[in-house]
């Protein structure tokens, strides 16, 4: 496939699944069983509050023309109202808009930890396989993806914040409080990172080419760590790209662990509240973002290598 | 098959399935073995947040009920969930993912493009998006909630190998013998997914026992006593309690050892039965 065609086609796929994950968001409200209007109303609503809210809603119209308004909601990036006061609120995408910073700092240094930590240690237990070395690292790293994110946070907090008081703990937003969340939340990636980067290096030092680089006489450190990385590197950056969007949906505990703002604390709080257009459009930005960062890795990917591009 | 006989498993599958084993075990019969009742009927005020001792090997929560005994009974909950989620994901997802690969065209682009659509919500979003309506998610919304996404992955697998079986030779030979569709989909082809598909179900075990617990943590959970995601959820509010920490590591201990156990399976099944595969998590 030439590039512009798979650029293309990976483009409009995209766009139907946004427009199929805004269909199915718009759907859970309408579909699961439970009424949104008893649930905000409470039992001892008038009819007149429970009509309010409904305006508010949008739950008077027939139901296409609901999914048209929200359609509308996203178009003119408000993203809809709270409800059942809009008055003096912000517009939802405001509140998106606040939070959603916190969120992607939060999401980018956990992937950062997760790469620049589990890189060296896949390199290196691969390079000493079988050795006491590689052992850990592999007893490590299934330790990293089976150990709970909501254990992992609390720990970390106890031993850091209460015991050792090295960090900063729960409610501080400085550089500083964000150690601990990124390390909570990129823990299990950085662990899956390790396991396919060993795999990866091991692959690709059996090669031919190796032999070759080899006994044309280079030194090993530029075997290893040019002709060897740079291959078995590729699989794994892309892996790390596209998990991007589980490290927003991390979030949703981390940040509650933390009590750090950001989409997560903010969706669970829309949640606890029954404030549903949030909660509509907190699911909506994070499954948008995730959708669009794919899209930019499989491209980047398809522009790196041509092999891709054929599928 | 080679990769069936015995003595060619990896240490990786032999220590799964012992953990699996014991887990499974202990959902059958754990409540049986629990020295204490659990339950509201079970609160004594008077031994709350009591620490490890003789009578209480793990001591005791907030309302003094025997840590040991809920743990012995979560382990039913977890089996019995899990299990229903597992069951439904995969007869769900196998049907549709085979049904993708043999009509190919048309209806294959269809679901893949559906497929797509549920995959567009990492980890655990559907999932919340979903029991979020509700203000208490009951048992069955909660088990659709976790087979929303859960069906994915088997659909995606099914779909896979009934792509490259139905170009086969034997294939083809029964279609000519004039075999039905249905016929040739589960006489022939449903045999040959056996094994992928146990590689997923394993896997998928202990995704539903992380999301369930996840999902108890937030909140969110089916609100039954004594799952192991709501111990967690007790156990990490009452962390700073002194002489209350091994509350919360006794169940992230059980939930983690779920998740390894599933995982070292999974992929050492996986090696073993593709081994292109091997290490690719």
């Amino acid at each position: 496939m030439p590039l512009g065609a798979f650029i293309l086609r990976r483009l409009g796929l995209g766009l139907l699944s946004l427009l199929g994950v805004s269909i199915l968001v718009f759907l859970f409200l309408h579909v699961i069983p439970g009424d949104p209007v008893d649930q905000l109303a409470g039992g001892e609503a008038t009819p007149e509050q429970r009509q309010k809210i409904e305006q508010c809603m949008g739950l008077d119209v027939s139901m296409p023309e609901q999914f048209w308004n929200f359609l509308g909601n996203v178009a003119d990036r408000t993203l809809g109202h709270q409800c059942p006061d809009p008055k003096g609120k912000p517009t939802v995408a405001a509140l998106i808009g606040d939070a959603f910073p916190h969120t992607v700092a939060l999401a980018l240094v956990g992937l950062a930890f997760a790469i620049v930590m589990a890189l060296p240690l896949g390199i290196y237990a691969a390079l000493r396989r079988g050795t006491w070395f590689d052992t850990l690292a592999a007893i490590g790293a299934l330790s990293g993806i089976a150990i709970p994110n909501m254990l992992l946070g609390p720990l970390l907090l106890l031993w850091f914040f209460v015991d050792l008081g090295w960090l900063p703990g729960p409610f501080e937003v400085g550089p500083a409080a964000i150690i601990l969340p990124a390390f909570a939340i990129g823990t299990h990636l950085m662990a899956m990172l390790a396991r396919m980067t060993r795999s990866a290096m091991v692959e690709v030092l059996g090669e031919d080419y190796l032999r070759t680089a080899r006994a044309k006489g280079l030194p090993e450190r530029v075997v290893v760590w040019k002709h060897a990385l740079r291959n078995a590197i590729m699989p794994v950056v892309t892996v790390a790209g596209l998990q991007f969007g589980s490290l927003l949906s991390g979030s949703i505990i981390i940040e509650n662990v933390f009590a750090r703002p950001g989409l997560g604390s903010l969706l669970l709080a829309a949640i606890r509240e029954r404030n549903y257009p949030v909660v509509q459009g907190c699911v909506l930005v994070i499954a948008a973002s995730y959708v669009l960062v794919n899209i930019a890795v499989d491209v980047a990917y398809g522009l790196i290598d041509p092999r891709v591009r054929r599928g | 098959m080679r990769a069936w006989q015995p003595g060619r498993w990896s240490p990786s599958v032999w220590v799964g399935a012992i953990m699996v084993a014991v887990f499974v075990l202990l959902g059958v019969f754990g409540p049986l073995l629990a020295p204490y009742p659990v339950g509201t009927r079970a609160m004594d005020l008077d031994h709350m947040y009591a620490p490890m001792s003789w009578s209480h090997w793990l001591g005791t929560d907030k309302s003094g009920v025997d840590t040991l005994s809920q743990l012995l009974h979560g382990a039913r909950e977890a089996l019995l969930l899990s299990t229903i989620v597992v069951g439904i994901s995969a007869t769900i997802g196998v049907t549709i993912g085979m049904i993708a690969g043999y009509a190919r065209g048309f209806v294959d682009e269809a679901i893949m493009r559906v497929v797509d659509i549920f995959l567009a919500f990492p980890g655990l979003l559907l999932n919340i998006a979903i029991v979020a309506v509700v203000a208490r998610p009951g048992l069955p919304l909660f088990i659709a909630a976790l087979c929303a996404n859960g069906w994915v992955g088997y659909a995606r697998v099914a779909r896979g190998q009934v792509l490259s079986l139905r170009e086969r030779d034997y294939v083809m030979a029964a279609r000519a013998l004039g075999a039905s569709t249905p016929r040739i989909l589960f006489r022939h082809i449903a045999p040959n997914l056996i094994a992928p598909i146990l590689v997923q179900v394993s896997l998928s075990f202990g995704n539903v026992i992380a999301a369930e617990a996840s999902l108890s943590f937030l909140g969110l959970g089916p609100q039954v006593d004594h799952t192991w995601g709501a111990m967690l959820e007790q156990g990490t509010s009452f962390l700073w309690k002194p002489g209350f920490r091994h509350y919360a590591l006794a169940a992230g201990a059980a939930i983690a050892w779920v998740v390894l156990a599933a995982n070292l399976l999974g992929d050492g099944l996986r090696d073993r039965l593709d081994p292109r595969q091997r290490g690719r998590a």
